[in-house]
């Protein structure tokens, strides 16, 4: 998947006044590999956070490619839902495949 | 202290010297933003920059002392110089701001000016006849690249942003426009330049240069200061009040520690 929007400079105010937003940063380290969360930062608009992400989280070759999305667009599960969401989880050793009689050639599962 | 070296370049030397000292003294002045900018991204992004020009003036002054061939290597050229004998242009000299402050607009736009020029300067040299800096250009131009697009990007912002970036962005532009004309002046260290095929004369970089600061420019509203009769000479060893305690504090070290090391 690529995301498909080409970053514009913002102008006006809102680039230079006031607290601002938060972005979250995913960076893929080589081809092939997925996008990473490796943090956060501010910047005025998208494309001056893909510049400081750049800056701030490849400058020791880290990454071939960055995403980043404002913090605000993603909606998290709550803490507090922990228990309900995720502790069902911890007895079902069967949901993992794990019981399969494998061939000897096979060897890398 | 220690002495001075005294270096009289033959042309093709000056022409590289030029070049390394304007990378040079330029990182000098956004090294000294390093702990001190507006927001923590951008104290990372500008020393990013300044150690990206270091790395150019280390690899241009060397090629320089090979050229001259007097045996000067990087860090006696670096350090071990006077004032006279730098010749890297006015605008990379000037205080990061006016008045004694510290200006983050001023600093953007000259980092802007200055690495669109960069950017051609290196687009040209990647053919010299000179292998050695047709490599080192052609490693410094992508670099130049993302100098130039992080600072039009500014440029834009604060230039079309609140009425004090813009009131800013334009102080900025008529304090360092003046200066602009030492970056396409040629003289007879050019001419030799050409000639031999080491690298452009400056004075054939200027119509792209105009076209892209123009651009960004009009993008970021901000008006072309007049015409002005002011000429600066810094690239020929005639220096602002600047230059010296820049020096002062760049050379320190060297000067009282010979050949320390960490």
């Amino acid at each position: 998947m690529k995301p498909s929007v080409r970053p514009e400079v913002s102008k006006g105010n809102q680039a230079v006044s006031g607290e601002w937003p938060l972005w979250e940063v995913f960076v893929r380290s080589k081809a092939g590999l997925d996008h990473k969360h490796c943090g956060s930062l501010h910047a005025p608009d998208a494309k001056a956070a893909i510049q400081l992400a750049r800056d701030v989280y490849t400058r020791r070759q880290e990454g071939t490619s960055i995403w980043v999305v404002k913090s605000d667009q993603i909606t998290a599960s709550d803490p507090g839902d922990k228990d309900m969401y995720f502790d069902p989880m911890a007895d079902k050793v069967y949901r993992h495949p794990t019981f399969y009689e494998l061939p000897e050639s096979v060897n890398h599962m | 202290m220690t002495q001075s070296i005294v270096i009289k370049p033959n042309a093709d030397a000056q022409y590289v010297l030029r070049l390394a000292d304007t990378c040079l003294i330029w990182s000098h002045r956004l090294s000294e933003w390093c702990g001190h900018a507006p927001v923590l991204e951008e104290d990372i992004a500008l020393a990013n920059q300044a150690l990206d020009l270091l790395g150019q003036a280390r690899a241009l002054l060397t090629r320089a002392g090979q050229i001259d061939g007097q045996g000067f290597d990087e860090d006696q050229l670096a350090y071990l110089r006077d004032e006279g004998d730098f010749v890297n242009v006015t605008l990379a000299e000037l205080p990061n701001g006016m008045n004694g402050q510290r200006d983050f607009a001023f600093t953007v736009l000259r980092n802007f000016v200055l690495s669109s020029w960069a950017l051609l300067i290196w687009q040209h040299l990647a053919s010299s006849r000179n292998t050695e800096l047709a490599a080192i250009a052609g490693k410094a131009a992508k670099e130049a690249r993302y100098h130039r697009e992080h600072a039009a990007d500014w440029v834009i912002r604060l230039g079309d942003g609140s009425d004090e970036s813009a009131r800013r962005m334009a102080a900025a532009l008529e304090r360092l426009w003046p200066t602009t004309h030492e970056l396409f002046d040629s003289d007879e260290v050019d001419h030799a330049a050409a000639s031999s095929g080491l690298g452009p004369a400056w004075s054939v970089l200027r119509e792209a240069w105009l076209a892209d600061v123009e651009a960004v420019f009009v993008e970021a509203t901000l008006a072309l200061p007049p015409k002005s009769a002011y000429r600066s000479e810094a690239k020929r060893g005639v220096h602002t009040e600047h230059m010296g305690r820049l020096l002062a504090e760049m050379q320190t070290l060297q000067r009282s520690y010979p050949g320390g090391m960490w």
